[in-house]
């Protein structure tokens, strides 16, 4: 057990890691990038302009462009949890890539930074997107937006890392159900993408704060407001902060699930 | 430099010891072969000494560096063939050895080269373009083994080289295996297929329970470790005649179901008196790498 303690024994070879994945998804990135974004934007209209008919402004604009912004969030998230997941456990458990990796030069903690960084990669592309369409729609005007796609990043990675302890503790795909009905929808419903936090009761506020993808929220939205983001620094720890300990500890247990 | 050095290697697996104490070392430019039933600590030793589980004593050198501490760049110089193939589904062949080079630091142009030799050594010139899903299980094996050689190593591990494969796909991969060693690679395989042992390996371990039981070429082993002829037995008949008559001829005999093995130094006097036993079929045959196996680690089943 101690050895899986260790420090992270990290090197470059973590990028062909990377490329391996890379590569796999330019042979179905049309495909793959359209599937990311039909079902975010098909929620956006539909509540967008369904809902939003029904609404006065939130938070001094129209509720679509409120939605918009959040939209891009919770893709973020939802693109990175699927990839750390389902395509990270094809590829530690069901294919043994990773196996097949480790006996080359490169170690399994090269092996899960090049699947977070990947994962992390995927789902800024998923959030650019769904970006770039709302841009094109006239919701996004400020050149503020353009800050937006670090902290999109810093939310895939963030993530990405989640998403990959999860996967170390997996036995099948069907683990993978506890974690999006537990975590990933409840902290979609409370981290304000849909409607402002501040309706919720008091005491779910303040459980709100702990939500890595309300901070992402309270970071990015701003940004496509055309706003500086109050308390960003905040934000931008705590995305930061997961970030790290979440790939440490998916590390560690990555390690006691592969090398014992 | 000696291509891989274990010395009193043990590793445990909740309280249970799964390699007890094992040390071997390869000489450059041999095949050399570890031999043991399922759960006998064979592939555990492999892993071990490539450094991806670390052990909790011993010494290991693999090409040179010491193990865990510099397994990576030991691996550098190292190729190995896993059991069961985990060639990458989503890429054709030729995609297989480009990815897979990229793991050495390799650069594309380099390894861009080394593909098409590599394909052609593997019996799978033209096949660049296939997609790994629609390969015979030979196929497979044999582009996991051009994989492995794609940073051109001095040492070649292999864990079941040949397991799952019809006999012309086995024939294909020894006689690839025979051409690796006479350009001067350094081979480490594990098998229990005893012909495979016999044909290939200069020098043999065979392992049990963690520890190994028997070291030395197939030759000394069947001359050292057993008796020269064996006389099979077969019939209904057999094991009640083992039980009556056996001893009397034989120094050693065993019984599995119908048939009798009997261990001799010389056949004449036993043929002579199976010859007036017309219920019983025989078979009389120098003692093989198999007898020796199954005498050292006997007859039950493993599971």
């Amino acid at each position: 057990m101690r050895q899986h303690l260790l420090r992270p024994q990290l090197s470059w070879r973590a990028l062909a890691v990377w490329r391996r994945n890379f590569l796999v998804w330019k042979k179905l990135a049309i495909p793959s990038v359209l599937g990311n974004l039909a079902d975010p934007m098909i929620y956006l209209f539909g509540l967008g302009y369904g809902l939003g008919g029904l609404l006065p402004q939130v938070a001094g604009v129209p509720y679509i462009v409120f939605l918009a912004a959040g939209t891009v969030c919770a893709s973020t998230m939802n693109a990175a949890s699927f990839e750390a997941l389902y395509s990270g456990f094809s590829r530690m458990h069901v294919q043994k890539t990773w196996e097949a990796i480790m006996n080359a030069p490169v170690s399994l903690d090269d092996v899960v930074a090049g699947e977070c960084l990947w994962a992390a990669a995927k789902a800024t592309l998923s959030g650019v997107a769904i970006l770039v369409v709302i841009t094109a729609l006239g919701f996004v005007h400020s050149p503020l937006a353009l800050w937006a796609l670090p902290a999109i990043f810093l939310t895939g990675l963030c993530f990405s890392a989640l998403g990959l302890i999860v996967t170390a503790l997996a036995p099948s795909y069907d683990f993978f159900m506890y974690y999006f009905t537990l975590l990933v929808t409840p902290m979609m419903l409370l981290s304000g993408v849909f409607f402002p936090v501040a309706q919720l009761p008091a005491a779910f506020q303040a459980g709100a704060q702990a939500l890595p993808l309300s901070h992402a929220v309270q970071l990015i939205r701003p940004l496509l407001l055309g706003q500086v983001p109050a308390d960003a620094l905040l934000h931008i720890a705590v995305l930061a902060g997961v970030s790290v300990v979440a790939f440490a500890i998916a590390l560690i247990l990555t390690r006691r699930r592969l090398l014992s | 430099m000696a291509p891989l050095t274990v010395s009193e290697l043990r590793k445990s697996y909740g309280g249970r010891e799964v390699v007890a104490g094992v040390s071997f070392a390869l000489a450059p430019g041999e095949c050399f072969g570890l031999l043991g039933p399922n759960g006998a600590g064979k592939t555990t030793t492999l892993r071990c000494c490539l450094g991806l589980t670390a052990p909790d004593a011993g010494r290991l050198a693999l090409v040179g560096e010491p193990v865990p501490a510099r397994a990576r760049e030991a691996r550098m110089r190292v190729g190995v063939v896993p059991q069961f193939d985990n060639l990458d589904p989503d890429f054709n062949c030729a995609e297989n050895l480009l990815v897979y080079g990229r793991y050495f630091g390799l650069g594309d142009a380099a390894i861009r080269a080394r593909i098409p030799p590599l394909l052609e050594f593997a019996g799978l010139a033209g096949k660049a373009d296939t997609s790994i899903r629609v390969l015979s299980g030979g196929m497979k094996r044999r582009l996991t083994l051009a994989r492995a050689l794609i940073n051109d190593p001095d040492l070649l591990i292999l864990d079941e080289p040949t397991m799952g494969l019809d006999p012309q796909a086995r024939h294909l991969i020894w006689e690839r295996l025979k051409r690796l060693l006479a350009s001067g690679k350094t081979i480490l395989l594990t098998t229990h297929f005893m012909d495979e042992a016999e044909r290939l390996c200069h020098r043999l371990a065979i392992m049990d329970e963690g520890r190994i039981i028997a070291q030395g070429s197939p030759q000394q082993l069947i001359a050292g470790q057993i008796e020269p002829q064996v006389v099979e037995v077969y019939g209904e008949d057999a094991p009640g005649w083992a039980q009556a008559a056996a001893g009397r001829y034989a120094k050693r005999h065993e019984v599995s179901g119908e048939t009798v093995f009997c261990y001799v130094e010389d056949a004449a006097p036993l043929l002579a008196h199976l010859a007036q036993q017309p219920q019983l079929r025989t078979l009389h045959r120098p003692a093989n790498l198999e007898d020796v196996f199954l005498k050292l680690t006997g007859r039950e089943l493993r599971d």
